[in-house]
């Protein structure tokens, strides 16, 4: 093993616009490969790529598994998940563990924020380090794909930005829901910002976050305000498992206030689409019958995920050193 | 083999102008079709960069010559490349299969330089992923030597005795504003 410093994916803050279009534009030319008889390459062949999840996620899971295996790496899944161990001391012990298992790159989704960062810089392993969620800080591969998912659908709404490759410049989107709570939304407003698009969280006044004053984005308490003016909209899931707070009298004025009904989606532009990280809690912040119109590209964020892993990936681990800058800003 | 020369130009010279590269790609494709018998089922897979525009160029001298419409596409080799982990990695290039697919047709793979092989056993392997053809050929602008791979090409446009100091900078128009290939030594 070599012995160069390794490189992580932790934060979509860490990508500045050039890393970002990298990973877009890798994303573009892998999604050919699911098109293709053989969907393998032999780039990774003889990596191990250890899927680490403290917290149930299939949907990332499997997206993740997938990318890795079209790759060719050898995949672990190991599911960290009813441990009784104290926390601090399970994350070290698992590192160790897997360090010993030579682990090239771990795949981690932890119910702590800040986890990721800690197995990739606390020094007990030797392998790059992937986000895949962590507590309510940040999910960068989810945000890549949306952001995936907005280049691919509005490219004729995108400002042209000089010679390089296209960001989304030009475009405006809302982000709908659970802000507080939800590490989808900070990794987008990030990246997005980022790219070039303007945002606005949207969200009742108990779930939007304090300290939205330094994120580069506009906040709003009124969805039928915001309609009107977005390319995309990006529908939070309401996570039961976080909501003991009060944070809404009920679910049925919360959907009245914030869910995306047909009335609702009916006032945006025509060509704007409507997104959800998944899995969608229908009837609540989304009604079915938009979740399943032509302007919903649900179904193409799932499979945009896996081209988006998959340029993670060979990014990170693929060569000598890792195309994607260091996270440990 | 594409890197602008870090000392003055006088150091390389010119080996093949835009006359002797439309020659040999006219040559080339009389080869084709002779070796052939016809374009029937031909598939042209150019290797990004370079060798995209001469599979186009020979397609269109293809048509010319046999009045048929050959399919061309473009296959990048990076993820197949058996030096991926000696390298940082790279952006990839476009893979683009006609819609004719390669299924029991003759494939002829287009590279500007055929060096020292490694690049055409990537494309095969990359190749095998696609389909099945009938038949794996190869054409090449240059072939300058030093093989390292028990492979050889079927179209060959000027065989290049070089040393292995040396460099082949191939320039077509589509991507370089001129056509030529220099030959000469890179600066280190």
């Amino acid at each position: 093993m070599n012995t160069q410093r390794k490189t992580h994916l932790l934060s979509t803050t860490d990508l500045d616009r050039d890393a970002a279009l990298q990973i877009l534009d890798t994303a573009e030319e892998l999604a050919r490969v699911s098109d293709m008889p053989i969907k393998k390459m032999p780039t990774l062949r003889g990596r191990t790529v250890v899927n680490l999840f403290f917290e149930d996620s299939t949907r990332t899971r499997i997206s993740f598994e997938a990318a890795a295996k079209r790759l060719s790496a050898d995949v672990i899944n190991f599911s960290g998940k009813g441990s009784s161990v104290s926390k601090g001391e399970s994350l070290k012990d698992t590192a160790l563990t897997l360090a010993a298992m030579g682990a090239d790159a771990v795949v981690i989704r932890h119910s702590m924020s800040g986890a990721p960062h800690r197995l990739a810089h606390a020094d007990w392993m030797d392998a790059h380090v992937i986000n895949a969620g962590d507590g309510t800080h940040e999910h960068p591969t989810q945000a890549l794909l949306d952001a995936f998912t907005l280049r691919q659908h509005l490219s004729d709404h995108i400002t042209a930005s000089g010679a390089g490759s296209t960001g989304l410049d030009g475009l405006h989107v809302a982000i709908v829901g659970d802000v507080l709570h939800s590490r989808v939304a900070r990794s987008n407003v990030h990246l997005l910002n980022t790219l070039g698009a303007k945002v606005t969280v949207v969200a009742p006044p108990t779930l939007m976050p304090l300290h939205t004053d330094n994120w580069p984005c506009e906040g709003s308490y009124s969805l039928d305000g915001v309609l009107p003016n977005v390319d995309a909209v990006m529908m939070l899931r309401v996570q039961h498992e976080r909501m003991d707070g009060g944070f809404f009298p009920s679910a049925r004025e919360y959907s009245q206030r914030y869910g995306l009904t047909v009335q609702r989606a009916a006032t945006m532009p025509d060509h704007a689409i409507v997104m959800h990280p998944g899995p969608m809690n229908r009837g609540l912040e989304i009604e079915s019958r938009v979740a399943d119109s032509p302007r919903s590209v649900i179904v193409d964020q799932v499979r945009n995920g896996v081209s988006v892993r998959m340029a993670v990936l060979y990014l990170l681990l693929g060569g000598s050193e890792s195309a994607l800058g260091d996270g440990a800003a | 083999m594409t890197a602008v020369p870090a000392r003055p130009a006088d150091s390389f010279r010119e080996v093949l102008d835009a006359s002797d590269i439309s020659r040999a790609l006219t040559r080339i494709a009389h080869e084709i079709v002779e070796r052939n018998k016809g374009c029937d089922h031909l598939v042209l897979l150019g290797i990004p960069s370079r060798g995209v525009p001469l599979a186009r160029r020979i397609a269109a001298k293809l048509s010319e010559i046999d009045h048929s419409h050959v399919p061309v596409g473009s296959i990048d080799i990076t993820m197949y490349r058996d030096d991926l982990r000696l390298k940082p990695a790279r952006a990839l290039a476009r893979t683009e299969v006609p819609p004719e697919g390669i299924d029991g047709r003759v494939v002829i793979l287009v590279d500007d330089v055929l060096f020292s092989g490694r690049t055409i056993r990537a494309a095969m392997d990359a190749v095998s992923d696609l389909g099945r053809p009938q038949a794996i050929q190869l054409a090449t602008l240059v072939d300058r030597g030093h093989r390292e791979l028990p492979i050889r090409a079927d179209y060959v446009g000027k065989n290049l005795p070089t040393a292995q100091s040396e460099a082949v900078h191939v320039k077509l128009t589509e991507l370089d504003d001129q056509d030529s290939v220099m030959l000469g030594v890179d600066a280190q």
